[in-house]
């Protein structure tokens, strides 16, 4: 008889759950809350001087399992690197966030956002203008360059973080 | 005259109902599994058989060339007509009814044994080998439910003495048969799901192994009639459960076509909430329950229906 | 000369035994066995001086020993029996702490520096274990130096390890460069900013461990490794053939780096070799055919597509029935054989000067018919005694000029023998020798970069050093002829010069063919036979004057000087020009007189500077870096390259262009190529015309080689950007580049293992990103790679060949009493044409310049500034006069750079000063 009981049960449970509210939420109509480490949509964020974080290192790239970041670096007449050009194909895009994981100056982020549907494959492809956002994305401290040792403008050698300035190669002194 | 405008009037509301009722499963089994189910199209999503329908009608009406074409273009029709014509005997209130026919119940059997044959037709003429087994199993089934089908009523026969619907309708003025005929409505209903290949014993079509078992080489409307064929189909089954053993139109204050089919649809809902609950056995379980289960009991219950009748009259009841 | 293996001994590494050479040091043979022991100061070319402290091992006494101590794998040599192991706890943790205080001082770069994924300091640190800065005080900075063009410095990198200036000074024989300062504060760099004056500093990129040393043109277009399609290919800016890895991403040529040969380059490239290959990427490369509507000089080229061009050359050719053909020194021997066979022995020219023709033939009749074989790279720096005749070698060949300055250490390295020091022990080494040097001699008309390490120098004008020559060879063997007319000075010069190559083991013999007197060349022949008479294994090491001179010379072909034997006939004939720039090989004038004989011009080239104004039909070649082709060096050894860069639309390679002019001919000598579709067939073909070429199709696998069913993938399994590169043009990921004419692909995808040596795309192994790979490619450190196919050597001497000298040596050279005889100075930049096209190049290139002894100067009353009038028989211009005290005196050097002229050198000249503006 047990079956037959517990078939009964389960018809009563379903049954019940007609007076239950859904937890569909109802996305286009309704905002769909992410979690503040969504996989969305990639940006390249600004340091907090206000200037590019990438240096076009290339880490991005090759992380990326799809190969769907390619760029090219180059450098200001101050020894700056940076991306010349910076493009990603996001109809390849997986959101896997290697490249996020890669990124040794915080530049690349995966941001909340993930409405980017377009009806051209070719639209879904974001040079360096569509990627490049004007804050520091959710790291809002680093720079890169205040604790690399190359010089650049504005940051002589010795100048970076924990740095001793520049030896005298001419002194004698023990 | 007067029965040709209730043939179009019937099988206007016949396709409105089934075509409704897939909406209504689908709404149903989406709040029972805590989400809506399809509430865009229209309000409350009531148009979205109709949009269904269109879009059916708007796809390539293809035909794999590996198929028999004549073949494969009749078992789709099978159905939906062996099906409609089975309520021509339906009486939804004493005097609403096409053909109240005295064999009536067997009519209703014969014409659902036809509708076997759509099964296996398209699963043969498919020429596929998920069609094939499908189509198999199909005939398997229904003909071994169908024998129960028929045994389990025969309980209901004896006790109303006539085969004619409406005279059963009428021998339940005091009692509704579902009282002493307890078993033999279990397995009436039981058959019933399997006649309509239901979930649980949607076996036939068994999406996790069959694809879409006789149907899967089916699309656009062809495959439409044959989703229409099985809600119409459940729609008569229940009537039927209703006629035989819920008192038919018969009920207090209403009007008998209101009490007809307030009790079908609850019938109807029962089939639904059995889909959203109960998991699918397997095939070789399917046929054990019923030769070892159902048939000894629906043996039984008419042995015991007819004993007590010869005992104690037809009035014992 | 790979050194007899018979000083086998057993080591035991870890509690296995392995066979290792005596002769090598722990660290040496550890790595040849395969093991990976980390290491920054030693280096397979500059041995060991135990600087760095990083290739630590345990070493025991014996079996029973278990306590052992730690030594330096560098520094030990690998004895009998002895046990060492490199997995020991202690050795491990002496190493991972050696790395973290050499991180102390390194910066947070990695991102931003050049050598990051190919740095061995990371793959050291990797390897090691180390992983966190665990020192938190402040880190050591310095200010760098602006060293030039080519190379960038970022002293911050610095882990001392000595091998830049080991390598500049002691290797290269650079001055500038040196190691300044004391204690942490040590500095490698330069007194002050400046251009490095070495040949060779490009080296230094790929010798230091870090990115101190990067490449400057590769950071104009910077890419990483991983992400570069690099292919193996051979360097077309001299005549030595040095093996190179080209590497190129998104259709630019990204940079060049070393291909070890174990018989020609080694570990070393020069820098025009190495940063000339920016011409693959000048903007005006030819890259569309064109067509002249009419031949007046003003009515300038139209672009067509190929198919049009070729129709409308089809329309000139129609009634046609010859075409004369042009071959290059600088194009593949395919491309110079498909234009012979097309165009005719009798109407085909070299397309070399009369001069280089002449020469390029003398040197291949000397090194077919003479006893003395021609030596290769590796030979020469083994040489224990040395000959130089004519010019400065560093501007002709220069891996060649490297490798006699190794060559003065080679007769001293005999004493260490006796003194129980091995090669490898650097310090030890230049110790025990004090700076001694073998014998080297140089006969030249100005100084020489080798001359700091010459045991004497000769100056003189060239017929004067083939004099010099001639009389060595003289007092070597009677037999060959008799110099007189010698002073006293020059008799005692001679009879030095003949002790020592006759007392020495391996002498050889260098001769330039630059200053273009052939008696040179004759002479440094003469010496080589006489030495072969006295019994002495003599080499002789020419230096033709472009990459592939003798391939071109082996097809034959007729000299410019017999120009006047083809009666051209504007109504009859074609001219058919291949990869050569005409201006650069005749005199203006008579080139022009002989283009007037032709219609139309055609020419094939990539250059757009060799176009001629008369040229009717431009067909854009790919340049050598592009194509896929043979070509052979100086001592006669045919090697193939490869194409770095997907077949660019368009553009094709010289021998296709030439089956599709003669397509569009009506030449019946076309039939003979018309199924040409692969090297391979071509191959077969010159096999046949020519024995001595029989077995130009084994210098590589063939294009049908593949390794388990795969070719060898162009691209490291890292590459990236697959997806996203090409989106500019198609959404739709495309199909890689076909490449039907090599096993290699241009694609990730292939085989992994490591194929034969000269298809090796990049060197890489798990572990080792940097080109210190290379361990991972050779059978043992230093030695040959695996599977090495060196290429295949087409002319080998007649050991037995009594061949006759060549007789009548010129006359002393006489001064004229108004004129100065003209000899070319050749330069390292500026004289060769395709790399004086590369930017990082034209920013070396000297003025163009008349160089003279100071005497000379006065005599003609130059003052300093003033410019001079040379005019020679076709050569009228005005140039900025230098002096120089190196000069021979009684001539006036000519600096060859782009753009000036082409007559015949050496000639007489008058020299004026010209009024002061």
């Amino acid at each position: 008889m047990n079956p037959v009981i517990s078939g009964l049960k389960a018809l009563w449970r379903i049954f019940a759950r007609l007076f239950k509210r859904p937890v569909t939420i109802e996305y286009p109509d309704q905002p769909l809350p992410v979690s503040s480490r969504w996989r969305g949509r990639i940006v390249l964020s600004r340091d907090p001087d206000g200037e590019e974080r990438c240096v076009a290192c290339y880490l991005c790239s090759v992380a990326c399992p799809v190969d769907c970041i390619a760029l090219q670096a180059t450098e200001d007449a101050h020894g700056r690197r940076y991306p010349d050009w910076f493009r990603i194909n996001f109809s390849r895009c997986i959101f896997c966030g290697y490249c996020e994981e890669a990124c040794p100056t915080y530049a690349i982020q995966l941001v909340q956002d993930f409405e980017m549907s377009e009806y051209r494959r070719t639209s879904l492809v974001y040079e360096k203008d569509d990627l490049l956002i004007s804050g520091t994305g959710k790291y809002p401290d680093y720079n890169f360059y205040r604790v690399a040792g190359v010089a650049i403008g504005g940051k002589d050698k010795g100048d970076a973080e924990r740095e001793q300035p520049p030896v005298d190669v001419r002194s004698l002194l023990p | 005259m007067n029965e040709l405008v209730l043939i179009v009037l019937l099988l206007g509301s016949l396709f409105t109902i089934s075509a409704l009722l897939i909406w209504v499963e689908r709404r149903l089994l989406g709040h029972w599994q805590e989400r809506y189910g399809p509430n865009r199209v229209g309000p409350g999503g009531i148009l979205q058989s109709a949009a269904d329908a269109i879009k059916l009608l708007a796809k390539e009406d293809w035909t794999p060339p590996f198929a028999d074409k004549p073949v494969f273009v009749l078992a789709p029709a099978v159905v939906v007509s062996a099906v409609l014509l089975s309520f021509a005997v339906v009486p939804f209130t004493p005097s609403l009814i096409v053909a109240d026919l005295n064999i009536g119940l067997l009519f209703v059997f014969a014409l659902s044994s036809l509708s076997a044959y759509s099964i296996v037709l398209a699963g043969w003429a498919s020429n596929s080998k998920y069609a094939l087994i499908g189509g198999l199993r199909g005939s398997a089934q229904m003909f071994s439910y169908e024998v129960f089908m028929g045994l389990s009523v025969m309980g209901v026969v004896m006790l109303a003495g006539s085969f004619r619907l409406r005279d059963i309708v009428e021998a339940q003025q005091d009692l509704w048969f579902c009282i002493p005929q307890m078993i033999g409505a279990g397995i009436f209903f039981i058959a019933a799901l399997a006649e309509t290949h239901r979930l649980p014993f949607d076996i036939p079509e068994a999406e996790a192994e069959l694809v879409a078992g006789y149907h899967t080489e089916y699309s656009g409307m062809k495959f439409g009639m044959f989703f229409l064929g099985e809600y119409l189909g459940i729609v008569l089954m229940s009537s039927l459960t209703v006629i035989l053993f819920l008192g038919g139109w018969q009920g207090p204050w209403l009007p008998p076509l209101v009490w007809f089919w307030l009790k079908t649809f609850m019938v109807i809902m029962v089939f639904f909430l059995i889909r959203a609950t109960l998991p699918r056995p397997r095939f070789d379980q399917l046929i054990t329950f019923g030769w070892t289960v159902l048939l000894p009991a629906s043996l039984l219950n008419l042995l015991v229906t007819a004993i007590i009748i010869l005992t104690n009259g037809h009035d014992a009841l | 000369m790979t050194k007899a293996r018979n000083h086998s001994v057993t080591i035991h590494v870890d509690g296995r035994s392995f066979q290792a050479d005596a002769q090598r040091n722990l660290l040496e043979s550890c790595l040849s066995l395969g093991f990976n022991l980390p290491y920054f100061c030693w280096h397979p070319a500059m041995g060991s001086v135990g600087a760095c402290r990083q290739c630590a091992v345990k070493q025991f006494k014996d079996e029973s020993d278990t306590n052992g101590l730690i030594v330096m794998a560098c520094m030990t040599p690998s004895a009998e029996g002895t046990r060492i192991s490199i997995d020991d706890p202690e050795a491990r943790e002496f190493r991972s702490s050696v790395i973290e205080w050499l991180m102390l001082n390194h910066p947070h770069d990695c991102p931003v520096c050049d050598e990051g994924g190919e740095c061995h300091l990371q793959d050291m640190t990797v390897m090691t274990g180390h992983v966190s800065r665990r020192y938190r005080e402040s880190k050591r900075t310095y200010r760098n130096q602006y060293l030039g063009s080519f190379v960038t410095h970022e002293m911050n990198r610095c882990i001392q390890c000595y091998r830049c200036v080991r390598f500049y000074r002691d290797i290269a024989g650079g001055e500038d460069l040196n190691a300044f300062g004391s204690r942490d504060r040590l500095y490698f760099g330069r007194m002050q900013d400046g251009t490095l004056e070495n040949e060779f500093s490009g080296n230094l990129v790929e010798v230091c461990p870090t990115g101190v040393f990067t490449d400057k043109t590769l950071s104009h277009h910077y890419s990483r490794k991983w992400d570069m399609q690099s292919t193996p290919s051979i360097c077309s800016h001299c005549s030595v053939g040095c093996n190179v890895h080209l590497a190129e991403r998104a259709g630019i040529m990204r940079r060049v780096t070393n291909r070890y040969h174990s018989r020609i380059n080694g570990y070393f490239l020069c820098d025009r070799g190495r940063f000339g290959y920016e011409y693959v990427n000048h903007p005006q490369r030819l890259r569309r055919p064109a067509v002249r509507p009419s031949r007046e000089n003003s009515a300038p080229l139209i672009s067509l597509s190929p198919a049009e061009a070729l129709a409308r050359l089809r329309s000139r050719l129609s009634e046609r029935k010859r075409i004369v053909g042009v071959g290059s020194p600088r194009a593949s021997l395919e491309s110079n054989y498909a234009l012979r066979t097309l165009v005719g022995r009798e109407h085909f020219f070299s397309g070399m000067s009369i001069v280089e023709h002449r020469d390029a033939s003398l040197i291949l009749q000397i090194l077919t018919d003479g006893p003395a074989p021609s030596w290769s790279i590796q030979q020469v720096e083994q040489a224990d005694a040395a000959l130089i005749l004519g010019e400065d070698l560093v501007h002709t060949a220069p891996r060649l000029a490297l490798a006699l300055r190794q060559s003065v250490r080679e007769q001293p390295m005999e004493q260490l023998d006796g003194l129980n020091i091995h090669r490898w022990q650097d310090a030890a080494v230049r110790t025990a020798l004090q700076g001694q040097r073998g014998p080297l001699y140089i006969g030249s008309v100005a100084g020489t970069s080798l001359d700091d390490v010459a045991t004497r120098t000769f100056r003189g004008s060239p017929c004067d050093i083939a004099r010099l020559g001639c009389a060595v060879a003289h007092e070597i063997c009677h037999d060959s002829p008799r110099i007189s007319e010698l002073t006293s000075e020059e008799s005692a010069l001679i009879r030095e010069i003949a002790r020592a190559l006759a007392s020495a083991k391996r002498p050889v013999v260098a001769v330039g063919a630059g200053t273009g007197e052939a008696w040179i060349i004759k002479a440094a022949a003469n010496v080589a036979w006489a030495l072969h008479r006295r019994g002495v294994a003599a080499g002789l090491v020419f230096a033709p004057h472009e990459c592939n001179t003798l391939g071109l010379s082996l097809l034959g072909g007729n000299s410019f000087e017999q120009t006047t034997a083809i009666e051209g006939d504007r109504d009859r004939d074609a001219l058919l020009i291949l990869e050569n720039d005409l201006r650069r090989r005749l005199e203006t004038a008579t080139l022009n007189r002989w283009l007037e004989r032709f219609d139309p011009i055609i020419v094939i080239d990539h250059v757009d500077d060799a176009i001629l104004d008369q040229a009717g039909f431009v067909f854009p070649a790919s340049p050598i870096a592009c194509s896929d082709g043979s070509l052979v060096n100086h001592e006669g050894r045919v090697q193939r390259f490869f194409s770095a860069i997907a077949k660019e639309q368009d553009v094709q390679v010289s021998w296709r262009w030439i089956q599709d002019i003669g397509r569009v001919s009506s030449l019946e000598s076309f039939h003979a190529m018309a199924d040409w579709t692969s090297l391979e067939q071509i191959h077969a073909a010159m096999a046949e015309d020519f024995p001595v070429l029989r077995r130009i199709g084994e210098a590589a696998p063939p294009a049908q080689f593949r390794i388990a069913g795969q070719k060898i993938p162009r691209a490291p399994h890292r590459f990236s950007g697959r997806t996203v590169l090409p989106v500019l043009e198609t959404i739709h990921e495309p199909q890689p580049p076909h490449d039907p004419e090599s096993p290699l692909a241009f694609s990730m995808e292939g085989t992994p293992s490591q194929p034969p040596s000269p298809l090796v795309p990049f060197f890489w192994s798990s572990g080792w990103n940097s080109n210190e790979a290379l361990n991972k490619f050779q059978d043992e450190v230093g030695r040959s790679l695996h599977n090495e196919h060196l290429g295949i050597r087409l002319l080998e001497p007649q050991p037995d060949a009594r061949s006759r000298f060549f007789e009548n040596p010129p006359p002393r050279y006489e001064r004229r009493n108004n004129q100065l005889l003209l000899v070319p100075l050749p330069r390292l930049f500026g004289s060769e044409e395709l790399s004086a096209r590369a930017s990082a190049i034209q920013e070396q290139i000297p003025k163009a310049a008349v160089v003279l002894h100071p005497r000379e100067a006065d005599r003609l009353g130059l003052r300093k500034g003033q410019a001079v009038d040379v005019t020679a028989p076709g050569l009228t211009r005005r140039l900025p006069f230098e002096t120089d005290e190196t000069m021979a005196g009684g001539l006036a050097g000519l600096r060859l750079t782009p753009g000036g002229v082409s007559v015949p050198l050496p000639a007489w000249a008058t020299l004026k000063g010209a009024p002061s503006p």
